[in-house]
């Protein structure tokens, strides 16, 4: 019965489903579950900015863009259904905001010839475009978060962080784990003290990994956090009153969401970043006379202008660049997967180009090749201001440690190779 | 009418004790396999297959063996999903170890593995009853999911501590990897579920399964009858999590590709195929397989219903599936206690007596 149901109601889509001529983008976005708080303004910012240019500019290239939106609730199995129903609309490129959901479609996407976009998240080693050749993650990852980190603690301490003591503060699963052989490497270079303390999903109960925090005193606290797990590590370091201003979040631990309900003990509470913060930029008033003013925003339309809001709408901005790239060298306005993920892999990014978008200063500058897959690895840090409730950007983007990542890089995507079968295509 | 014993002889005990002793069920059963393995592979997709079949099977699979144990030899779990972690686990250093073996000995050695591992979490239940041995399964599910977690040896030491399925196969036909086609993976769970169904059916109905039902209805006249408890509880867990382990090995190497423990093995995967089973009905292999399907099918139905033809948003979509999911289990609940194997078998005996009730 429920089996013909399910055929009854497919066989329904398959006749309903428009053979229409248009950009397909798919949104594995996730508005409910534990990590919801961080899914909604992502996915809100990433569907604003193609509504945009679907409603100023007609589409890109005159071609209109179709969302599909389609809930994962930050779980793969329902990651791998909505990938499976969306891909065979002729999806352009895939973001599923979910290291995770990453690590499945990895393999995936590369069997079925369409690209990939961890922006800032998923497997670091798929910068190495080499081995990897359907899977970007510019501008930046994880390692280069981690090495971004270390740089800003050099800079404050004159370049020295001997003897000093750092604690990680990291999410249990693959997401987290991700920075510790980079800290690992960069404490054996500069010398200082890493303690690594685990939280496990999703990260409500950390008494006892402050109580040593508190018991061990290290200097500085580095934390990769999602969800609910920021909120309460930032109440908890409150609790014990570790000084706010040495403690440092991946850019996946520094949104509103994250330091507003610890009020004023949050003030000074810093996080990486690979994009500006703020709606100060021209691109945020056409947002509002076209989309926001003309009821077009996505979900409530109450997110417009925070950290992760802003993230979406890097991420479609990256995309929709992408895309005019793909039609540029392909010569046709209609792109198929495959020419989306040469023009992504020809994709340069400057500050002419940032500024034309209405975005001056808004993410690093970068350019994608055949071998590097992730961008110029340039970070930046935000500090939170409790009582203006506004990120500010207090370190420009700067170079992360090439030497140490690289040859991580190297080893890891040599590993996945071996393991099977790629032989090297640039 | 057709749906009767009468006319149907029977001339041998064998004949007499058969599965399916009503013709019509029987037939109705090789026109369900005939489909499943005759007609199925030819026309699945992607879609249908990672989507829909792909976890249905498999999760059947799982069910079938947390309902030896639960069901049959009323030994309540919550180590599901530490147990499945076990035969991923198992499977994925098999794979990556002996990358020239068959798939089917791989995933038949991972379920061996977990037989092993769920037998030793098993002892406990030879002195703790009810509440207090579901109390240590979970124990054993913390466990096992913190120890894949923290030793780097069983992932290979890979930089995140995810797992990923290299691309092996059977007979020359890629069953694991994002190469495999549809109809092979889809094929190769098939098979699996085939024999297990088999194999716990036949259990289920013979001595084995007599004592099991023997210490589930009640321990103590169960052994003052001669059922000996050791025997009876440690062989329980022992089939249960051999099915299990199959499954947990299938749902990694098979239908997911990249598993990281504390996400797909949690506690929720314990709780999910112990609804199957309660839903789908306790002591009952066709249950496990409504229980399955139920689980995984609706869900994926209200989506379809609610996304793609009525066009609502998908958070909507997603908040009413949870409500609805959860209204039905209650509804069935109160309606039926004994799950939809239940509502089966009164279906069966009103179609008995139709059109003459009285």
């Amino acid at each position: 019965m429920k089996l013909k149901l399910a055929t009854a109601a497919l066989s329904a889509l398959m006749a309903a489903g428009p053979a229409l001529a248009d950009l397909v983008i798919p949104d594995l976005s996730y508005r409910t579950g534990p990590y919801a708080a961080g899914g909604i303004p992502f996915s809100d910012g990433y569907n604003d900015y193609f509504t945009l240019l679907n409603e100023r500019d007609g589409g890109i290239g005159g071609v209109p863009i179709r969302m599909v939106e389609c809930e994962t609730g930050y779980n793969t199995e329902k990651g791998v259904e909505c990938y499976e129903s969306t891909k065979g609309e002729g999806a352009l490129v895939y973001q599923p905001l979910s290291t995770g959901i990453t690590y499945q479609l990895i393999p995936k996407v590369t069997a079925d010839d369409i690209p990939l976009h961890t922006m800032g998240y998923g497997r670091t080693s798929a910068k190495n475009g080499d081995v990897f050749s359907h899977t970007f993650n510019y501008p930046a990852n994880y390692w280069d978060g981690a090495s971004g980190a270390v740089n800003y603690l050099l800079e404050e301490n004159g370049g020295d962080l001997s003897g000093k003591k750092i604690a990680l503060v990291y999410h249990n699963s693959a997401y987290g784990k991700e920075p510790i052989r980079t800290l690992e490497e960069l404490s054996k270079k500069h010398g200082f003290e890493l303690v690594a303390l685990p939280v496990d999903h999703p990260g409500q109960e950390q008494k006892s990994q402050w109580l040593q925090i508190r018991r061990d005193r290290p200097d500085y606290v580095l934390m990769w956090g999602w969800g609910v797990m920021n909120q309460v590590a930032v109440q908890e370091a409150a609790n014990i009153r570790f000084p706010m201003e040495n403690f440092i979040g991946i850019w996946w631990s520094g949104s509103e969401n994250d330091v507003l309900p610890a009020g004023e003990a949050a003030n000074g509470y810093k996080a990486l970043t690979f994009h500006n913060v703020g709606t100060d930029f021209p691109v945020f008033d056409d947002l509002q006379t076209h989309v926001v003013d003309a009821g077009k925003a996505a979900g409530a339309g109450d997110q417009v202008g925070t950290v992760l809001y802003n993230r979406g709408l890097y991420a479609a901005v990256l995309a929709a660049e992408a895309i005019k790239k793909a039609q540029e060298i392909s010569g046709n306005a209609e792109i198929t997967p495959a020419e989306m993920r040469t023009g992504m892999e020809a994709l340069e990014m400057t500050e002419a180009k940032m500024a034309e978008l209405g975005l001056p200063n808004f993410g690093p500058t970068f350019s994608v090749s055949c071998e590097n897959h992730g961008g110029d690895a340039l970070v930046g840090v935000t500090q939170w201001d409790a009582a203006n409730k506004t990120w500010t950007l207090i370190s420009d983007f700067k170079q992360t440690d090439g030497e140490v990542i690289g040859a991580l890089i190297d080893e890891d995507s040599a590993a996945y190779a071996a393991e099977n079968n790629i032989e090297g295509r640039c | 009418m057709f749906y009767r014993e009468a006319g149907d002889f029977k001339t041998s005990y064998t004949d007499d004790s058969q599965t399916f002793p009503i013709k019509f069920d029987r037939y109705r059963y090789y026109v369900v396999l005939a489909v499943a393995f005759g007609i199925i592979p030819f026309i699945i997709n992607d879609y249908w297959a990672n989507a829909l079949l792909l976890p249905f099977l498999i999760y059947a699979i799982a069910a079938i063996g947390l309902n030896i144990l639960v069901g049959y030899c009323g030994q309540v779990s919550l180590g599901t999903g530490g147990f499945m972690a076990v035969g991923a686990y198992a499977c994925y250093k098999l794979m990556t170890s002996f990358p020239d073996v068959s798939m089917f000995i791989h995933v038949i050695l991972a379920g061996g593995i977990t037989a092993i591992v769920g037998v030793l979490f098993g002892l406990p239940s030879l002195r703790i009853k009810g509440f207090y041995l579901a109390v240590a399964t979970l124990a054993a599910q913390f466990f096992l999911v913190w120890l894949f977690n923290r030793v780097p040896w069983f992932y290979n030491y890979s930089a995140s501590g995810q797992i990923n399925a290299p691309e092996r196969d059977v007979f020359g036909i890629i069953i694991t990897g994002p190469n495999a086609p549809a109809w092979a993976t889809y094929m190769f769970c098939l098979i699996f579920l085939a024999f297990s169904a088999l194999i716990a059916r036949n259990l289920t109905r013979g001595t084995t399964g007599r004592t099991w039902m023997a210490i589930r209805d009640m321990d103590i006249a169960a052994e003052i009858i001669g059922v000996n408890p050791l025997k009876a509880k440690m062989s329980a867990f022992a089939v249960s999590s051999f099915f299990i382990g199959i499954a947990g090995a299938l749902f990694f190497a098979v239908y997911l590709g990249a598993v990281e423990v504390g996400e797909v093995f949690g506690i929720q995967k314990s709780f999910l195929v112990l609804f199957m089973i309660i839903i789908g009905g306790l002591g009952s292999i066709f249950g496990s397989f409504a229980g399955a399907a139920f689980l995984v099918l609706l869900p994926v139905v209200l989506k379809v219903v609610g996304v793609d033809v009525l066009g609502w948003p998908t958070d909507i979509v997603a908040h009413l599936q949870l409500v609805i999911v959860g209204a039905l289990i209650i509804m069935f609940l109160i309606l039926e206690p004994h799950g939809l194997a239940q509502l089966w078998r009164v279906a069966k005996e009103k179609l008995r007596l139709w059109p003459f009730p009285h």
